[in-house]
């Protein structure tokens, strides 16, 4: 370790303050506050709470509709992934594939990635909207009365559709980059040993593109647990009991409507140990992973 | 085994730039022919026009007796060694060299064989476990070599393999690529811009300048009779001198001093190897000494000639030197070209 020499010794610890500040204000203040909470039972009234001990937590384990939100979250999750990325790679591997107009094809594709998540969210839920939504015209066309916020599949098709397409440009752009990063003449060297080109890309291409394909994995997971959010709460439009829900949104509706804080809490800090394990997944594959170059 | 067969073949671009102009020319069975000239004269695209790796424009390319221009780069027999190796980082060196032959159909045994083989030949045995990322230069260069070998190919392509080398490394693999090629009896073509590694490797040489050929020749042939000014002024270290001169009777003049040789009357380009030239108290032409470079066994005096850059390259004796020396040259020693178009007189 190298040590910085500062004349004056509070110098750093001036220097590391604002972002310490800052840290300890919106992260470890309220995940404090939230494990603490955690265990307490609170008067729905705002008139006191109790503690409960670790009440909160096996009520959790028992409830058959924390399972069942559990378990959606789980199928949700593994989709939103799969498919945001499935679909990502597809593009982004015919993208690299243009030769003429190159630029301009894959700034346009870039383009979406400029639009702000909300409202891209927004535009998701319009396509899906009861009235003028013309994928609900679609399945119309085709007699199915798509409804969204009234029958529980047709929410979860809705909710999946917005959030893959709306995760979609960030996985393009990177896996794009990714497959641009792979050496010109190594690709050449495949195309003289290997005459078929799917064998090529998941012999070469595909483990060339892994370490991109890792790190986005561990985002999209991120992404469809907590930054779903937004789609969701479009779609459910204000009627969660009958409609399906994440984890993060049954914080919110079981914390903020329910005004079940304890059991809310400690929701949130079953989900807090969830992304810390993904966080300690990432940073181990991330130290092991082969640098090839 | 096999030989190449290229009749009037053109590369041009999309945007109209011609990269190669029609170019016909044969390689025998087992030659070695290096494509040599500076960066942009179409060496590298006429290479890889025969890997298959850029479209032929026109012209048909034939590798042993079939017409290849179609045919994808696996399919034409080839085996390319690349300028920065090229090889796969996330597999082994066992498994870069066998990956090519596992594509082909070659069993498990075959392909243990053939990469035993070439590890062999070229010490790789110790490294096969290793990623390219543990290897040094000149062993990547080496497993890329292995890569082409045991396919046991029609043809060996080589775009530049050693110039990322550092020079005695090179001067190794040279010799190395050399003794494996004439063993193994395989048709190679080889491109560099290192006008040593042309003569040094060369059965023939072919001397490209703007999508040209400008001359196809044994080693000595482009040294002792180059065809045009660009070959002469290109082949050869330091290169040969070329001075304006002009024709008069049957004497060529340099400046103020006359040699006798027989000349057309008229502008001329005269062309001098600086080590066919001697000091001499008796010489003809006077130099005009500026800057003397030692190489140890020899060293190279610059100056001019009748105010024009010369350079002289003699065997280094230690002595003095005054600023102003007399030049002789046999008269075998001249190589006269049109003063106009470059090309030999």
């Amino acid at each position: 370790m190298k040590r910085a020499a500062f004349s004056q010794p509070l110098m750093p610890v001036a220097l590391l303050l604002p972002q310490l500040i800052i840290i300890a204000v919106f992260f470890y203040w309220p995940a404090g506050e939230a494990i603490y909470s955690s265990f307490f039972l609170q008067d729905p009234f705002g008139f006191g709470s109790n503690y409960v001990g670790a009440d909160n937590y096996t009520r959790l384990a028992k409830s058959s509709e924390y399972a069942k939100v559990a378990g959606f979250t789980l199928f949700f999750t593994v989709l939103v992934t799969f498919l945001s990325l499935g679909i990502a790679l597809l593009l982004a591997v015919k993208a690299d594939k243009v030769i003429r107009g190159a630029k301009t094809y894959r700034t346009l594709l870039m383009w979406v990635y400029a639009v702000a998540p909300p409202v891209a969210g927004f535009l998701g839920a319009l396509l899906f909207d009861q009235n003028i939504g013309p994928i609900t015209d679609l399945f119309a066309y085709f007699g199915y009365n798509l409804q969204i916020g009234l029958n529980y599949n047709d929410t979860a098709f809705a909710m999946i559709v917005v959030s893959v397409w709306k995760q979609i440009p960030v996985n393009f752009i990177f896996l794009l980059s990714g497959l641009q990063s792979i050496p010109v003449a190594v690709r050449e060297a495949a195309l003289i040993d290997n005459k078929s080109g799917t064998r090529r890309f998941w012999d070469i291409t595909f483990p060339l593109l892994a370490p991109t394909a890792f790190f986005l994995l561990i985002i999209n997971i991120t992404y469809a647990l907590f930054d779903t959010f937004g789609v969701i709460d479009i779609m459910v439009k204000g009627n969660p009991a009958s409609n399906p829900i994440t984890l993060v949104y049954k914080v919110y509706t079981d914390g903020f409507r329910g005004s079940d804080l304890g059991g809310s809490s400690a929701q949130s800090v079953v989900l807090m140990v969830l992304v810390l394990a993904l966080t300690v997944m990432q940073f181990r594959m991330l130290e092991r992973r082969i640098h090839y170059t | 085994m096999a030989t190449v067969s290229v009749t009037d073949i053109s590369k041009t671009y999309p945007n109209g730039a011609q990269a190669v102009h029609p170019a016909s020319f044969d390689i025998a069975d087992g030659e070695l022919i290096v494509l040599v000239g500076p960066s942009g004269c179409g060496k590298s695209t006429l290479l890889r026009m025969v890997a298959g790796l850029e479209d032929i424009t026109t012209g048909d390319l034939r590798i042993g007796d079939r017409v290849v221009n179609n045919l994808d780069p696996a399919e034409r027999d080839i085996a390319m060694v690349f300028q920065n190796y090229a090889l796969y980082p996330h597999m082994s060196v066992a498994k870069n060299m066998a990956y090519g032959l596992k594509n082909r159909g070659a069993t498990k045994d075959q392909i243990a064989a053939k990469v035993d083989e070439a590890a062999k030949m070229l010490s790789l045995t110790p490294l096969l476990d290793r990623r390219p990322s543990q290897l040094s230069g000149g062993q990547r260069q080496r497993v890329a070599m292995g890569r082409a070998i045991v396919r046991d190919p029609a043809l060996f392509l080589f775009d530049e393999p050693l110039s990322n080398l550092d020079a005695k490394l090179r001067h190794q693999m040279r010799v190395e690529i050399r003794n494996l090629q004439r063993r193994l009896n395989v048709t190679a073509m080889y491109v560099t811009h290192d006008q040593v590694e042309a003569m040094t490797m060369a059965d023939r040489i072919f001397v490209l300048n703007a999508g040209k050929i400008e001359q196809i020749g044994t080693p000595s042939e482009i040294y002792r009779t180059p065809a045009s000014t660009f070959v002469a002024s290109f082949m050869g270290a330091p290169p040969m001198n070329l001075v304006s001169a002009k024709g008069v009777g049957r004497q060529v003049l340099i400046g103020d001093s006359a040699i006798s040789h027989p000349c057309a009357d008229g502008d001329v380009t005269l062309g001098i190897r600086p080590e066919q030239v001697t000091l001499s108290d008796t010489g003809t032409i006077p130099f005009k000494l500026t800057l003397v470079e030692e190489l140890g066994a020899s060293r190279l005096l610059h100056g001019k000639i009748a105010g024009q850059d010369f350079v002289v390259n003699t065997p280094n004796d230690d002595a003095a030197l005054a600023d102003d020396l007399l030049l002789d040259f046999g008269l075998d020693a001249l190589h006269l070209f049109d003063a106009l178009t470059g090309q030999r007189l």
